[in-house]
């Protein structure tokens, strides 16, 4: 049950995102991909990471593509007539590069798995990717800690807090070239 | 068991990011594309916070803020751009050009 309708989504998602790259006005653009998020969030659920869904739904679908709409709607973009999609060649070589990205994750897809899968149930090995983060190979369920909010919030507040407070900055740098940049005359 | 299908799908979603990337002329679609991969990337995260533990939640948490930081300048340059060539067609944005 639980694959069909992640199934079900998947093919939402690529869908919505295969027509949010071919419509030539950036509105209905815009809102496919707000679909394609949605879709994720559902996905983020049958994940087992309800915070998250939450967090996609708050802050890309709502915060973010708002922030695009409304900078489109500022510009009056909407009113599209040619489409500027790319024609000939170089839609040829973008399709054919896009296939060989695909391949190329797909083969690293296979291969990641198969090294989780010989490390199953043991700690991560000195060799292992995995071994530079901090409390990996074990796996906790939900219950062992409060609830989904819980389960962020310990590794977060405990083994990134010092990442979590250099986003503050990131932010203050950010909010302040926002408004540098957009001001009419420095 | 999804945490396979699920790297499929973020593969998909990746490899449909940076072919709009490749085909578009518009700055703004331009940056809902690199919105797309991020996405994609986030999706692989939270596949395998299900068999690695919860650092990959914390690293979605942090490209969140990052691509919430990115799209707030992204866009204050676009509208900067705009106000310049009075358009966001990438193909008259060719200051750079020889």
């Amino acid at each position: 049950m639980t694959e069909i309708v992640f199934y079900l989504l998947a093919f939402m998602a690529v869908l919505s995102a295969l027509l949010c790259i071919t419509q030539k006005n950036p509105v209905p653009s815009a809102l496919w991909l707000v679909s394609t998020m949605f879709a994720l969030a559902a996905i983020y659920v049958l994940l087992n990471a309800q915070f998250i869904a939450a967090m996609q739904v708050l802050v890309y679908a709502g915060a973010v593509m708002v922030l695009f709409l409304f900078v489109i709607m500022l510009l009056n973009l909407g009113k599209a007539d040619t489409s500027d999609l790319k024609r000939g060649p170089v839609f040829l070589v973008a399709t054919l590069l896009g296939a060989g990205l695909l391949t190329a994750l797909l083969v690293v897809r296979h291969t990641s798995l198969a090294g989780l899968a010989a490390k199953a149930g043991g700690p991560a090995g000195a060799g292992s990717p995995f071994a530079v983060l901090p409390g990996a190979g074990q796996v906790q369920s939900l219950e062992s800690f409060n609830n989904a909010v819980g389960a962020l919030a310990r590794p977060m507040f405990e083994i990134y807090l010092v990442p979590f407070e250099i986003t503050s900055i990131l932010l203050l740098a950010a909010a302040v070239g926002a408004v540098v940049l957009a001001k009419r005359k420095l | 068991m999804l945490l396979g299908p699920s790297l499929i799908l973020s593969a998909i979603l990746f490899t449909i990011g940076v072919v709009g990337v490749m085909i578009r002329r518009n700055a703004i679609v331009l940056f809902m594309c690199v919105e797309l991969m991020l996405n994609a990337v986030n999706l692989s995260f939270v596949a395998f916070s299900t068999a690695r533990g919860f650092g990959g939640q914390v690293m979605v948490f942090f490209v969140m803020t990052v691509a919430a930081a990115e799209a707030a300048v992204g866009l204050a340059i676009i509208l900067a751009i705009f106000r310049h060539t009075k358009s966001v067609d990438l193909k008259n944005i060719n200051l750079l050009q020889g």
